[in-house]
């Protein structure tokens, strides 16, 4: 039971960076919190200075928050795929998950002028740009489904998810031609990434949805392991295959069309993690593999998010720079680094 | 040990495939009787229908006529849980890239048992290391799945499939792939899991030789027919020569194998 203590310690680790990294993203900034100030604030109490008190309030911490919902939905997402499509490159922006949330948003934002002011409005809603975005993610996730189906190699349906990709790229092009400066604006800034600027109202409904779809994704973890035999090992087993794929799809198109509605479209958390979590914990149960992507995405994302400000300027980068840094370089050392185990 | 009870059996079943909303038959008027404590071979050319006669018998689909009864009761009317307390497989290919060790990959076989998040109990655990012992695979419990070796891989998936504990295994041509020295450890295994364990045991092959040698029944798929025999009245029957469509390619029954004009 060797595995067993290299669980807990890694748990142990893990659960206390992630609490560290927690108050560190609130503390660090353009201005700098002490920590004593940040535990005050979060905590009911109040911050020495009252600015303090009201950046904590209503920025860092939504920012921290959203941040930490990112960075769980993300790579839960992108193990619930690994496991499905049996492939280890798969991740909701590989397969074109992300480019299908923004078709749906930029269907919202930018076509919005061609559509009657009333409904204009509710479609720039909140909730407009979540269901678009949801939408987006799950019609992709469907027809990419669709085409697994037919296609047994699993280099075909990668394939696939970047001709989805330059696709929906392609029509988002097309429709900044029918859109105001203004429109295009607002749609650039959200394509960049952002994981501030979320009014509180949104997160309680970003947690919800990330919580369904976490509740969801724990439905499927004995399935998901019977599922690293093939699916007909799995069906012999019992495993009810349309049901689980089907629960499968629903949460991950939930994780990720909500997160890409709210903080843009985010690069690379969901392919990355679950890699690093296998070689991290060393093994496939999905049981471990699950509460070990959760924290090491939540872990992941918090930092990326200090990284976005640079300390001591009022610079902030786009968050989607900064996964993409990190993790291109992660992909390319773990395809290097091939083992039998995660790529043959 | 329930031996001679009948587990399988298959009443007047046609079988075949539909392509573009049209019946194909494969074969028909098959009637076969699998009983605990013995182990069949299926024999049949490349495409004779071997595959379609294993999914049909497993459940996979459905007989275009008659019906495929497992411990009396229609197989088509199990749910797929308790179809995975009667019936286990054992496939030919190859297994998605994963982190599973051996011990791991055994474990799976008791899922049709485990609650929701597939805890293992002490019973399932004895499970996996009776099924571990018996397959002579226990001391390659902590290694990869990838790490070992192909004869030892099949091993470990016909563990899997004991720590299922299903009455019947059906196993897709488990030797392909090994030399001679593995084929035949394999098939003892088999033979000693049937006669010491009780199980009913199903494989397809293309080791004639073999099977006949190992096997208490076997059932020869040729152009016309289906039969069921002991390998000594199959030999007798001299069904084997109708086996290949080539007339340079004659058994010889006194060898038992096959010798090419």
């Amino acid at each position: 039971m060797q595995n067993n203590r290299l669980h807990i310690t890694l748990f142990t680790l893990l659960g206390i960076a992630l609490i560290v990294l927690f108050l560190a993203n609130i503390s660090l900034g353009a201005v700098k919190i002490p920590l004593y100030d940040v535990l005050q604030s979060i905590t009911g109490g109040e911050a020495s200075k009252t600015s303090w008190h009201y950046i904590i309030l209503n920025y860092r911490l939504p920012k921290a928050i959203t941040a930490l919902l990112a960075g769980i939905g993300l790579s839960i997402g992108g193990l619930l795929m690994q496991t499905l499509f049996r492939n280890p490159l798969a991740g909701p922006d590989v397969l074109g998950l992300n480019s299908g949330a923004s078709l749906g948003v930029a269907f919202v934002i930018l076509a919005s002028g061609i559509l009657p002011a009333v409904l204009a409005g509710v479609f720039l809603s909140a909730y407009g740009i979540v269901l678009a975005s949801v939408a987006g993610s799950f019609i992709v996730l469907l027809a990419i489904l669709a085409v697994a189906q037919r296609l047994r190699d699993t280099m075909a349906i990668l394939i696939i998810g970047l001709m989805f990709t330059s696709f929906t790229g392609a029509i988002v092009g097309v429709l900044t031609y029918f859109s105001t400066a203004e429109q295009l604006q607002k749609y650039t800034f959200w394509a960049l990434g952002s994981l501030g600027n979320l009014p509180w109202n949104n997160i309680v409904l970003l947690t919800y949805v990330v919580l369904a779809g976490l509740l969801m994704a724990a439905v499927t973890l004995k399935p998901l392991d019977a599922l690293l035999l093939g699916e007909r090992y799995a069906k012999s087993m019992g495993i009810n295959f349309k049901r689980t794929r089907f629960i499968i799809i629903l949460a991950t198109s939930l994780l990720t069309g909500c997160i890409t509605a709210f903080a843009g479209p985010i690069a690379f958390v969901g392919l990355v993690v679950p890699h690093m979590a296998k070689l991290l914990f060393k093994t496939s149960s999905h049981k471990i593999l699950f509460w070990a992507t959760l924290l090491i995405g939540a872990v992941l994302m918090l930092l990326c998010d200090i990284f976005t400000q640079l300390p001591g300027s009022s610079f902030i980068l786009p968050i989607n720079a900064i996964t993409s840094i990190i993790g291109a370089p992660v992909v390319i050392a773990l395809l290097l680094n091939k083992r039998k185990g995660i790529f043959n | 040990m329930t031996t001679g009870k009948t587990i399988l059996q298959a009443n007047t079943i046609s079988i075949g495939y539909t392509a573009k909303k049209e019946n194909r038959t494969v074969a028909s008027s098959i009637n076969l009787i699998f009983k605990a404590g013995t182990l069949t071979a299926v024999i049949g050319a490349n495409g004779i229908g071997k595959s379609t006669l294993l999914r049909t018998l497993t459940g996979i689909q459905k007989p275009i006529e008659g019906s495929v009864m497992l411990n009396d009761k229609n197989i088509s009317s199990y749910t797929s849980a308790n179809l995975a307390q009667h019936l286990s497989i054992v496939l030919t290919e190859s297994l998605p890239p994963s982190n599973l060790t051996v011990y791991e990959l055994v474990a799976l076989g008791r899922q049709p048992y485990t609650n929701w998040v597939g805890n293992l109990t002490t019973e399932d655990r004895s499970k996996i290391n009776e099924a571990l012992q018996l397959t002579q695979t226990d001391h390659l419990s902590g290694k990869k799945h990838f790490e070992i070796s192909d004869g030892q891989l099949q091993k470990v998936l016909i563990a899997r499939a004991l720590a299922q504990d299903t009455p019947l295994i059906v196993l897709d041509e488990p030797t392909t792939h090994l030399d001679l020295q593995h084929k035949v450890s394999l098939l003892r295994l088999l033979k000693k899991l049937a006669t010491e364990q009780g199980k009913c045991i199903l494989y397809s092959t293309h080791d004639l030789d073999l099977a006949l040698q190992l096997s208490n029944e076997l059932i020869v798929m040729t152009q016309d027919t289906v039969t069921q025999n002991t390998p000594q009245q199959c030999i007798e029957s001299k069904i084997f020569d109708r086996l290949f469509s080539d007339d340079g390619i004659i058994f010889d029954p006194v060898k038992g194998s096959f010798t090419i004009r």
